[in-house]
């Protein structure tokens, strides 16, 4: 049984000079069989695997993990949790999500910091306004708050925006959906880490998945870097190298892997309470507890699995930046880095049962997977449990790749994927 | 980023290029009698490998030309380049 975390124990752990915490999660050696296994040990794949567990009653369940857990883009992105998609599907994919998050920390006994601080979407151009207006509205119908701000309410909410009409791409208004925020991305992994470990999941980090072992057309097991494991259910939760465990498995997906970068600058003092997100000049700003910028660039527009990408999008974001905020002008820049994201052509994410019987896959969040985490382990748990998908992600199957009925968030989202 | 060796131009900064995604995806002769599956496997799926990828690139700030390409996705590391039309090399 796990010490609940509290003021108290924070205090009783002080005078042992925070020496004897117990141990989050376990480090397990792997069992022979489990009744299913869920591949990638990233948020997306620890929310399963405990929603699993705690849900629908699967306990032996193990989570592998090529590296560390968390070690991948749950530790890479921007921390941006929104839900104003445009298509009704994906509204209730990701409000579903946010909805869980309002009430995360308490049950998982583990504070997330989760704040609603409210995402802010800029309108540079007529098209814009036409677009952020419409999604407004589509929101609304879809009980997901969302306002519309003209350049002086834009400025009022955020008064470092620079909303002079003589820059190059003049703020011409804004949405704004005050629920919206950020949360601490390392703690959303380490969170669902112990809350599973303590129903009994097995977490087992560097291990490398080899390949898919299959009799007939179902899955009866993997073999990892620590040897053949049983399992009857296998849920790929593999972001960026998804296409390379569907190929262990003989399949297909349609998703392409690019880098995706974002920086953080040195820390300063409180001056940007919000989330800023520019779609048409690729800017997206916001300031971490710590006090740095965490800005946000754009992916590259070829394939790499090499977590580095180009200069150029770095630069451009800058200036982006920049135009919009002199006053960062002064501002260094601390660190960089990039993570691989799995596109889809629509831009919607596939959470979905398989040709293959047993095998599941939950991919293709492409650039903005971070916000779902809770709502797609929850839903992804429930489509491996019951063989069957959850209404809410019944839109997101591999198969709408062969009817055609696309979730087509590429430009109807609130950014450029 | 890196340097791509255009097969018109030579050694270029790689922001000059535009990537084409994958290469030797044929378009279908009869696109009339194609089932749905099969359109779905020539419009969407992608084989996305890590390791060695033919690809196509264009010469987008430049000569505005077509290439082909293998390179390593796993470090970015260009293997080969070939104009198009030419067929992908076997090792």
């Amino acid at each position: 049984m796990k010490n609940k975390y509290s003021v108290f124990s924070l205090i009783k752990n002080a005078f042992s000079y925070h020496e004897n915490w117990q141990r989050a999660w376990k480090d397990p050696t792997p069992k022979k069989e489990y009744d299913a296994v869920i591949v990638g040990g990233g948020g997306h794949g620890l929310a399963t695997a405990y929603y699993l567990a705690k849900k629908h009653n699967i306990k032996n369940i193990a989570v592998v993990e090529k590296g560390w857990i968390g070690g991948g883009n749950t530790g890479r992105n921007t921390t941006i949790i929104r839900s104003n998609y445009l298509w009704d599907a994906s509204a209730g994919l990701y409000d579903h999500a946010l909805k869980i998050w309002e009430g995360l920390s308490q049950e998982l006994n583990y504070n997330v910091m989760f704040s609603q601080r409210g995402v802010m979407n800029l309108a540079h151009n007529l098209q814009d306004v036409r677009d952020l207006k419409r999604r407004t509205h589509a929101n609304r119908l879809n009980n997901i708050d969302a306002v519309y701000l003209n350049t002086t309410e834009v400025k009022k909410f955020c008064p470092i925006i620079n909303t002079s009409p003589d820059i190059r791409y003049p703020v011409l208004g804004g949405t704004l959906q005050q629920r919206a925020g950020t949360a601490r991305h390392d703690a959303v992994a380490w969170g669902y880490a112990r809350g599973a470990d303590e129903m009994g999941v097995d977490i087992i980090q560097n291990c490398e998945v080899k390949g898919i072992k299959r009799i007939g057309n179902s899955v009866e097991g993997i073999e990892t870097t620590k040897g053949f494991v049983k399992t009857k259910k296998v849920g790929v939760v593999a972001a960026g190298h998804s296409s390379v465990i569907a190929n262990m498995a003989g399949l297909k997906l349609p998703l392409e892997s690019k880098p995706l970068q974002a920086l953080v600058s040195e820390p300063v003092k409180p001056i940007i309470d919000t989330v800023v997100m520019s779609n048409a000049v690729h800017a997206y700003v916001s300031q971490s507890d710590k006090g740095e910028l965490v800005i946000g660039a754009g992916t590259d527009d070829y394939i790499s699995y090499s977590q580095k990408g180009s200069h150029q999008i770095v630069e451009g974001t800058l200036n982006a930046i920049l135009e919009l905020y002199p006053i960062f002008s002064r501002m260094r820049m601390l660190r960089q880095w990039g993570g691989i994201v799995d596109i889809c052509p629509d831009a919607s994410p596939i959470l979905s049962k398989t040709s293959i019987k047993g095998l599941y896959f939950n991919c293709g969040w492409g650039t903005g997977g971070f916000k779902a985490t809770p709502g797609s382990g929850d839903l992804f748990a429930h489509t491996i449990a019951n063989d069957e998908p959850h209404k809410l992600n019944a839109a997101f199957n591999l198969n709408r790749f062969v009817s055609g009925d696309l979730v087509d968030e590429h430009g109807a989202a609130a950014v450029a994927h | 980023m890196f340097i791509i060796n255009c097969p018109y131009c030579g050694e270029r900064d790689q922001q000059e290029f535009k990537a084409g995604g994958e290469a030797h995806i044929e378009r279908p002769k009869q696109p009339s009698e194609l089932s749905d599956d099969e359109w779905a496997e020539y419009l969407f799926m992608r084989k996305n490998i890590k390791g060695v990828q033919f690809e196509r690139w264009n010469h987008a700030h430049g000569c505005r030309k077509w290439f082909n390409m293998a390179r390593d996705t796993s470090n970015d590391e260009i293997k080969l380049i070939y104009k198009m039309g030419e067929k992908p090399p076997s090792e």
